[in-house]
């Protein structure tokens, strides 16, 4: 297989990428028609596309991994899970989402500098335990969510997820991106030391904490402006009903 | 010894069995969706092989396979929503009340096991953490019993099948309850959990056809290549939109790298090598906070925590992806020269 075709052509399947999100085409059909237009515009015969498709798809099988744990996490559900994690944590009376949450950013954030990276995430941490924990203390604190408050609070709690493990991670301990960085440089005659270059991810995983927290401290106090405004309404009496932790959805 | 492929099968295990659950279900769609994807995790080392060797048809047949995942997907991977019938009516009402029930049990559940709940979901990083440290002395006469060279993954598939076991003993299951829920959990991501890997798959073809490179030239030509600044704001913001286009910045990276940073910034302007790799694959990653390509961060949690609006978590990000981007463009004019 050659690796330089020439010209602009495969260029299309970047296109297709673009236009195909532009008109809300389902993903998994844009990407595969990307990989198609781009391979034919390279002129690569059917049987070799099929083949690298193929050969391809089987490569990036790990992706599949974190499906490991959800048969773990979905048996713990079905026994109430999400319900004792929300009890649970209505328990600690300082406890304010806020602090749950930069709490949490702190924790992913630690963790996935040592290589922990798989420990937490959204099947495993935020759907049984963060965002109900995160519903639970904001109901709490500033009084019963409406259906956008709760949607904008489990938001959040995937965002913080993220953010912690994009910007703990590679700072310690050589992992994924690192050591691509390394064996790419590596091909290129450039010969460097793993540890040399993982300590400047520490400058934009300090950057990083501090940018989220603000954001979500800066969040805490809308959500509390905004509730305290609806509790102010002549609708009040319905805001003062007692069960502050209903149980979201079906799981359905 | 324990190798990854050990643990592929026993994925691939849970896929055929969402599959074979949603066939009796005459799910035809969704049963074949995961009938698909689990190919590559119970065949695919004989395919590999096979390539390897010069036998071209079975890896040709996963990409007949692929090219069928994208139509499959089309047609309502996520359990296909037909227009409501007066039985589809009645089984909804059965269902609600069903669903009635079941909360009322999960909540005396709850009551029940309390803090026992935690134990399992716990066990998880407690185990993976015992196996990491302990892989390099658990041995055999000699031989390893953990393939040092996947600990980390093998490790993950460990501790979720011990964490499985202790969660149906805590909570008295039946072991079918394993499959059951998370084939749950399978069908309320769908589609989405196949996207990172068909992403990594279209990476590859990407990389093949030299879209990277046509990529490189464009930008090269039009930046004016003796402002280092003017350099370094199209390396940072290309590492930013071809990792949002790819919903990856590992194959933004290579890309950007070879196309602009190693030939303008590090021989053009000397800049240090690894700090413009490390803050230019950062960078990178705050595209990835903001594209609904990056299905398994941005897309997947929309789905597991039933979010009404798809771009959900993109919106909470945003801010902070474009403050970190900012910081870390200024970081890079400050270190990298």
């Amino acid at each position: 297989m050659t690796a330089h075709v020439t010209g602009y052509a495969p260029l299309l399947g970047v296109a297709v990428v673009v236009v195909g999100f532009a008109l809300k085409r389902n993903p998994v059909l844009i990407v595969v028609l990307a990989g198609l237009v781009s391979g034919v515009a390279a002129g690569l015969s059917p049987g070799d596309l099929l083949a690298r498709l193929g050969t391809a798809f089987v490569e990036s099988r790990t992706l599949l991994l974190f499906a490991l744990t959800l048969p773990v996490i979905g048996v713990l559900e079905r026994a109430g899970l999400r319900e004792h994690a929300r009890r649970w944590i209505a328990g600690f009376a300082r406890l304010t989402l806020a602090r749950l949450l930069i709490g949490y950013l702190a924790l992913r954030q630690v963790l996935s500098m040592f290589g922990l990276i798989h420990i937490a995430g959204h099947p495993q941490t935020v759907r049984p335990l963060l965002a109900p924990m995160s519903e639970a203390t904001a109901s709490r604190a500033l009084g019963p969510l409406d259906d956008d408050a709760r949607e904008r609070v489990r938001a959040l709690a995937a965002a913080t997820d993220n953010v912690g493990v994009f910007f703990g991670e590679d700072v310690f301990l050589a992992f994924g991106a690192v050591l691509l960085i390394q064996r790419f440089y590596d091909g290129q005659g450039l010969h460097l030391e793993p540890t040399q270059i993982a300590i400047w991810a520490l400058p934009t995983a300090i950057a990083a904490f501090v940018i989220h927290s603000a954001r979500i401290v800066v969040f805490q106090a809308r959500l509390r402006r905004r509730l305290a405004a609806r509790g102010a309404e002549p609708s009040a009496s319905s805001a003062a009903s007692p069960p502050p932790h209903e149980p979201p959805g079906t799981g359905a | 010894m324990l190798t990854l492929s050990h643990v592929f099968l026993l994925l691939g295990a849970l896929f055929l069995g969402a599959a074979i659950l949603n066939l009796r279900e005459r799910r035809w769609a969704t049963a074949g969706f995961w009938a698909i994807v689990a190919v590559p995790l119970v065949a695919g080392d004989p395919i590999l092989a096979a390539a390897k060797a010069g036998t071209r048809w079975p890896a040709q047949a996963m990409g007949a396979g692929v090219i069928a995942l994208a139509v499959l997907a089309t047609l309502g991977g996520r359990g296909g929503r037909r227009a409501p019938g007066a039985a589809a009516i009645a089984a909804a009402n059965a269902a609600a009340i069903d669903a009635a029930a079941i909360d009322a049990a999960r909540e005396a559940s709850a009551s029940r096991l309390r803090g026992w709940l935690f134990v399992p979901a716990l066990a998880i990083p407690a185990i993976m953490i015992a196996v990491l440290r302990g892989a390099p002395y658990l041995t055999l006469r000699g031989a390893p019993l953990i393939d040092p060279a996947q600990v980390p993954l093998i490790a993950l598939g460990l501790a979720a099948t011990l964490a499985l076991i202790l969660a149906l003993v805590v909570t008295r299951s039946q072991p079918i309850h394993g499959l059951t829920e998370g084939r749950r959990l399978l069908d309320s991501i769908g589609w989405a959990a196949v996207l990172p890997m068909l992403l990594a798959t279209l990476g590859t073809v990407f990389t093949a056809t030299g879209v990277g490179d046509a990529i490189a030239h464009l930008v090269g030509a039009v930046i004016p290549t003796d402002s280092r600044i003017a350099c370094l704001v199209a390396y940072g913001l290309g590492m930013v939109v071809f990792t949002a286009i790819m919903g990856n910045a590992f194959a933004a990276f290579p890309v950007m790298t070879a196309g602009i940073g190693l030939p303008l910034l590090v021989h053009g302007h000397g800049a240090n090598p690894a700090a413009l790799g490390s803050l230019g694959m950062l960078t990178g990653y705050c595209g990835t906070l903001l594209t609904p390509m990056a299905a398994n961060f941005n897309v997947v949690p929309v789905l597991l925590l039933e979010l009404r609006d798809e771009y959900s978590v993109i919106r909470m990000q945003w801010p902070t992806a474009i403050a970190l981007i900012a910081t870390n463009l200024i970081v890079m004019s400050m270190v990298l020269f």
